[in-house]
């Protein structure tokens, strides 16, 4: 079990409000991610829902039951921290140990614990060393071994891999969303990472400025963003957004086409440019298109690769039914 | 890492210091221990001038089957530890108490630092006269507030007198070590045991005093060398008497007092081996945190 409620949550540091009336629900089982920008509120979130924080206003239920005051130990949450937070003096097989340590655990039901965890997480071999012994993801693993012993009703990550080199990050996401699919139970990831966002999660929650922005699938994020900063933030490379008579032209304040929706012409389009730089990944390329009259820089991805050269002129069209109109608010217009 | 040339280089920079360093040890060293094998006794016409009598090992035999000298190994011992159990122990709860955020916090933090600056002689007065004087000490004063009998501090309790009056000169630089050393912990660290169920007495067990082994370490072994050797606290308060002559103190009455230069050398040359031993045993047993 391990449903969360977060009902008219506020977080105040002193004068400063950092998260505003919030409501949030999150189902048992599901893994959610919170992104947003840096310095919106993703860590002050996770961290009064993990109880290290106390909330200024609202109220938490955890499985229906009010946590609004019960102590971090209490609420049966395991949370991962970015720097991981291992416990420096005490081997890896103590580190482990420690929660169940300190709840009374018996000794051989603490062992079979361990053996487990060791096994699931590939770190039978390092039980012996310190954590100073060991490499990142090393590192982090164990920090995921010391949640995942306690058996807890949620698992809460403060962007665990952000320390890690991008090919090690791919493979500990991988790990992290194979345990959820293992073990069923509730995590809530938080990340700036929409890579991240976008692959792991199957609820993401975009925050900006404490407020959220939208609550969906990635897919319904991607496809159907409520707005512009939804629209802008979601999506990688990001949505080109235009505003102005290009605009009106669609009847929306601003219009927002992603990359991959455009097409590509050499003799004929919707609108002219100048190629600036290519980014070849292989199975796309990456085209910066300037002087389009419109913005500074239209983004455009091509699958395979066009012979077009730096400073050559080329046309773009939008594929009509895939452009996202936005009004004066910056909201979708459906 | 260093090259071969950028290491010659810093051996050549650092000749001078060394130079000096070992001249300044050195000469005295040989010195002690040129005078601990004669009779040197100024007051009965031996003078360097004339040429000191060899008298090989008898110094050193005379000096530990002298009655006062079992004594004083005790009386150095007893203070020795009983400071350093004081000054580590409240130095741990002092620095973790100003740890906290507080109304303050910097005109205390000063205030607690303060006895470290007050001159040894100065401070051990004004504990003597102000504090400890069973007549007019402000301790006395306590003692008659309550219908008690004054406590005859300096006498009676002398050795434990002595540690109070050391402990509390010495307690702002343990504190002080031991507070910048808790500002060096991760803040996650304690989020992270609190949220695996420690509560403040296992975080306090567990992850505060580990992490605080290291400075524990040095202030241990600090303190211990300069302990060893303190000398105006005992001359201004007992002068030696009441069972709180300690080996520093010894060496200093044999010369100085009884005019015998030869016997306090011989001393002098046991202080070292004694201090060496110490620090020795020391680095054994809790130097395993410095490499850690
Ligand atoms: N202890 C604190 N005191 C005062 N302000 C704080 C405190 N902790 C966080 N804040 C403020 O709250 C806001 C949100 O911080 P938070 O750490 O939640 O951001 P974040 O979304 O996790 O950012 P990042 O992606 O950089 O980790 C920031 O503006 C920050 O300055
Ligand atoms: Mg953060």
């Amino acid at each position: 079990m391990g449903q969360i409620q977060l009902n008219q949550v506020t977080k105040s540091f002193g004068d400063v409000q950092v998260i505003p009336p919030l409501d949030l629900t999150i189902e048992d089982g599901e893994f959610t991610v919170f992104v947003g920008p840096s310095g919106c509120g993703k860590s002050t979130l996770l961290r009064l829902i993990a109880g290290l924080e106390d909330i200024t206003s609202g109220h938490i239920a955890i499985d229906g039951k009010d946590a609004t005051d019960v102590p971090p130990a209490k609420r049966g949450l395991a949370m991962v921290f970015q720097s991981y937070a291992l416990y420096p003096h005490m081997s890896v097989r103590k580190n482990i140990a420690f929660p169940m340590r300190m709840a009374g655990v018996p000794e051989d039901e603490q062992k079979r614990r361990i053996e487990a965890a060791a096994k699931a997480l590939n770190l039978t071999d390092y039980l012996d060393r310190r954590p100073g012994q060991l490499s990142g993801g090393q590192r982090q693993r164990v920090a995921i071994g010391r949640a995942i012993v306690r058996e807890p009703a949620a698992f809460l990550f403060d962007e665990p891999l952000s320390n890690l080199d991008a090919a090690l990050r791919v493979g500990m996401r991988l790990e992290i969303s194979e345990l959820h699919k293992r073990l069923a139970t509730t995590m809530i990831y938080v990340t700036h990472d929409q890579v991240e966002a976008m692959t792991m999660a199957d609820k993401i929650v975009v925050l900006r400025a404490g407020n959220i922005e939208q609550v969906g699938s990635p897919l319904e994020l991607y496809h159907e963003p409520r707005n512009t900063f939804v629209a802008g933030f979601i999506g990688s490379p990001k949505m080109n957004l235009f505003d102005g008579a290009e605009a009106q032209k669609h009847g929306a304040t601003t219009i927002g086409i992603r990359p991959e929706h455009i097409d590509v012409s050499k003799t004929e389009g919707t609108w002219k440019g100048r190629v600036g730089v290519a980014e070849h990944l292989g199975s796309d390329t990456f085209i910066h298109v300037h002087d389009t009259g419109l913005v500074d820089m239209v983004t455009v991805r091509i699958t395979g690769d066009i012979a077009a050269r730096h400073g050559d002129e080329i046309y773009l069209s939008p594929q009509l039914d895939k452009l996202h109109k936005f009004d004066a608010e910056g909201l979708a217009i459906r | 890492m260093a090259t071969q040339h950028s290491r010659s280089a810093a051996r050549l920079m650092m000749a001078p210091a060394v130079v000096l360093l070992l001249g300044w040890m050195l000469v005295p060293l040989t010195m002690t221990l040129f005078f601990s094998f004669k009779k040197y006794l100024p007051l009965r016409g031996d003078s360097l001038a004339n040429g000191l009598d060899w008298v090989g090992f008898e110094n050193y035999v005379r000096f530990v089957t002298s009655s006062s000298f079992w004594p004083s190994i005790y009386a150095t011992l007893v203070i020795v530890g009983g400071v350093l159990a004081i000054t580590v122990t409240l130095g741990v709860l002092l620095a973790i108490l100003l740890n906290q955020p507080m109304w303050g916090q910097g005109i205390v933090r000063i205030l607690v630092i303060a006895p470290f600056f007050v001159m040894p002689t100065v401070s051990a007065l004004v504990w003597k006269n102000m504090f400890m004087d069973p007549v007019n000490g402000l301790l006395a004063h306590l003692w008659k507030a309550f219908g008690a009998a004054p406590v005859e501090w300096l006498s009676q309790a002398s050795l434990p007198s002595l540690i109070l009056i050391v402990s509390w000169q010495w307690l702002p630089f343990a504190t002080l070590i031991l507070l910048t050393a808790i500002q060096s912990l991760d803040s996650e660290q304690l989020e992270a045991s609190e949220m695996d169920g420690a509560q403040p007495l296992s975080r306090f067990f567990y992850i505060i005093l580990p992490h605080l082994g290291r400075a524990i370490t040095i202030v241990i072994l600090i303190q211990t060398i300069f302990l060893l050797a303190i000398f105006a606290e005992i001359f201004v308060t007992t002068g030696g008497a009441f069972g709180t002559k300690t080996l520093s103190y010894l060496i200093f009455q044999r010369v100085l007092e009884s005019q015998n230069v030869g016997l306090g050398s011989a001393g002098g040359v046991y202080a070292i081996i004694l201090a060496n031993i110490v620090a020795i045993f020391l680095m054994r047993i809790v130097g395993k945190n410095l490499d850690a």
